[in-house]
């Protein structure tokens, strides 16, 4: 279990993450998602011991990051951005090398490697040096590093950035399959990835959580109202202006003319879903209907309006 | 320990498996040979003071060279994010790099010992206690130097940038004994005491005095310490 409290960390003057909290619990797959520069990365850097809060603490398994950042070390897998390795060794010997540094020699090391070759494919390249690999293998390198000690938490930053889709199936089913009995949080700025994925999302934005709950959570939350275009033809104004008082759960938003159609852009409450009404009066007043579709709330408008929000107020 | 072998090794192996390791040792064999031969067979003297003299000015370039890579490089690429989060200690981190370019300084050292050969087969009167001196001497030195060179290379992500900081320090320590006519007489007992050839030099002489070795000891030992700072200072930032 991992305990978020009250964590900051600056750059100098700038605020990179501000006073965030948030509890991950075993056997979750946690999505971290945020634009570019939005602080995930420096929340994850924070939570692995890579640096030092400015305040507010990381509690792993009630041990604090600060004072026992070897043991919570122990516990944890990591894969950062970008994926750095050295380009000169060989994949055997890296794996080798984060084995001897987790304490992991001889048979469990056989064993551990068989396991990691087998979860990452990294059969055919394990001799060879990590410059000649792939971008894709280069990925499943490093996550193969993260994994070799077999860790119950797993933390990895962007983990499929730069891969191709078949590849990105791959590692995504290979995170899904790790969810089942790790603890895993993933960063990406790819909400199409982390809703793929993970059953629990915080969206980080500006260093602070604006959402935090599983994917129908959010969409619930932040539905509130559902759009929906209707395009008709052959409608006389009193008509449509009557509309609303026919059907008061209905509220009218904009019109525009397109072709000679009329296009309304109308709104209801979600609960109260007045398509039926609303398809006997366009009957009633002999409206032509080109096309009626009503637009369900994703997660990416939801998304869009929380990491935009600011951007208006300001 | 187990952690520090672990480093080690991998620096090791980092350095045979690039062109690095034998570049330095061949140069190193090619250049040393050459100032040793180029006297030895003129003074008709059965010593090797001419290789003791010239190694330390060898390695004024190329212990630099060989350390400036081992911090700044892991920042450049961004493995430093890897080394430290796994459970590693700085100090482990630190003291497993140092040994692995101690490792290749003394295999340098290792290699010109063919000139030692040469003396056993040519010379009479062989001080072997100077030239076992003279040998531990530029160990230490070396030693010295690799400190300086790595705490360089853990002030900066640029290896060139820690290449000539590496140069700039081991050269001030060169230098020290070499200056003294132009400090004031009260300071150049401190100064002298400073300087590294001061103590190579009371070394190769064949006296083997605890204050040098302490002085080798404690400027190693310094260098490290400050390294392992650096490194913790990094996740302040």
């Amino acid at each position: 279990m991992i305990k978020v409290e009250n964590l900051s960390k600056s750059y100098g003057d700038i605020k990179a993450v501000k006073s965030i909290n948030f509890e991950l619990n075993d056997g979750e797959i946690v999505g971290f998602l945020g634009a570019n520069g939005a602080g995930k990365s420096t929340t994850l850097k924070v939570m692995t011991g890579y640096l030092t809060p400015t305040s507010g603490n990381v509690y792993v398994n009630e041990l604090d990051i600060q004072t026992n950042t070897l043991e919570i070390q122990k516990q944890i897998g990591y894969l950062p951005e970008l994926n750095p390795l050295y380009p000169e060794m060989r994949v055997y010997d890296l794996l080798e090398f984060t084995g001897n540094i987790r304490n992991i020699t001889g048979k469990a090391f056989k064993n551990s490697l068989a396991r990691v070759i087998e979860q990452c494919g990294l059969k055919g390249v394990i001799h060879r040096m990590i410059s000649e690999c792939s971008k894709g293998y280069k990925q499943r390198i490093g996550l193969a590093c993260a994994m070799i000690h077999d860790p119950k938490i797993l933390i990895l930053d962007e983990p499929v950035t730069g891969l191709d889709p078949n590849q990105i199936v791959e590692i995504r089913n290979l995170i899904k399959d790790l969810g089942t009995e790790k603890l895993v949080l993933m960063s990406s700025h790819i909400l199409q990835e982390i809703q793929a994925t993970v059953n629990r999302i915080i969206i980080i934005h500006k260093g602070e959580i604006v959402a935090d709950g599983t994917n129908e959570e959010l969409m619930s939350g932040f539905m509130g109202n559902t759009k929906l275009t209707l395009e008709i033809k052959n409608a006389e104004d009193s008509t449509v202006k009557a509309l609303t008082e026919k059907i008061p759960s209905i509220s009218l938003v904009d019109t525009t003319t397109k072709n000679g159609s009329q296009i309304l852009h109308l709104e209801y409450p979600k609960e109260k879903d007045p398509r039926e009404e609303l398809f006997q009066y366009a009957i009633d007043s002999n409206w032509v209907v080109i096309e009626m579709t009503p637009h369900s709330v994703n997660l990416e408008s939801i998304f869009r309006t929380l990491t935009m929000e600011d951007k208006a107020n300001a | 320990m187990r952690n520090l072998k672990a480093i080690y090794f991998k620096e090791m192996k980092s350095y045979f498996n690039s062109p690095m390791a034998y570049i330095f040792l061949v140069i190193f064999a090619v250049i040393t040979g050459y100032f040793f031969t180029r006297t030895f067979f003129l003074f008709n003297q059965s010593d090797m003071r001419s290789l003791f003299n010239i190694i330390p000015l060898v390695y004024l370039f190329f212990i630099p060279a060989i350390t400036m890579s081992l911090i700044a490089r892991e920042k450049n690429i961004g493995t430093m994010e890897v080394m430290s989060t796994l459970p590693l200690r700085d100090l482990d981190f630190v003291v497993g790099k140092f040994l692995a370019a101690l490792s290749l300084v003394l295999a340098g050292l290792l290699i010109s010992l063919v000139h030692f050969i040469t003396l056993t087969q040519v010379g009479t009167n062989i001080d072997y206690g100077a030239v076992f001196t003279g040998y531990l001497g530029l160990a230490f030195a070396g030693a010295v130097y690799s400190a300086v060179g790595i705490f360089a290379s853990s002030l900066t992500d640029n290896q060139v940038v820690a290449f000539i900081i590496g140069i700039f320090i081991v050269l001030i320590f060169f230098l020290m004994d070499k200056m003294l006519m132009f400090v004031p007489v009260s300071l150049t007992g401190i100064i002298q005491y400073l300087s590294v050839d001061y103590h190579l030099s009371n070394i190769s002489r064949g006296v083997i005095d605890s204050r040098n070795l302490i002085y080798f000891a404690s400027v190693v030992g310094l260098f490290l310490f400050m390294t392992v700072r650096m490194l913790e200072i990094r996740r302040w930032k």
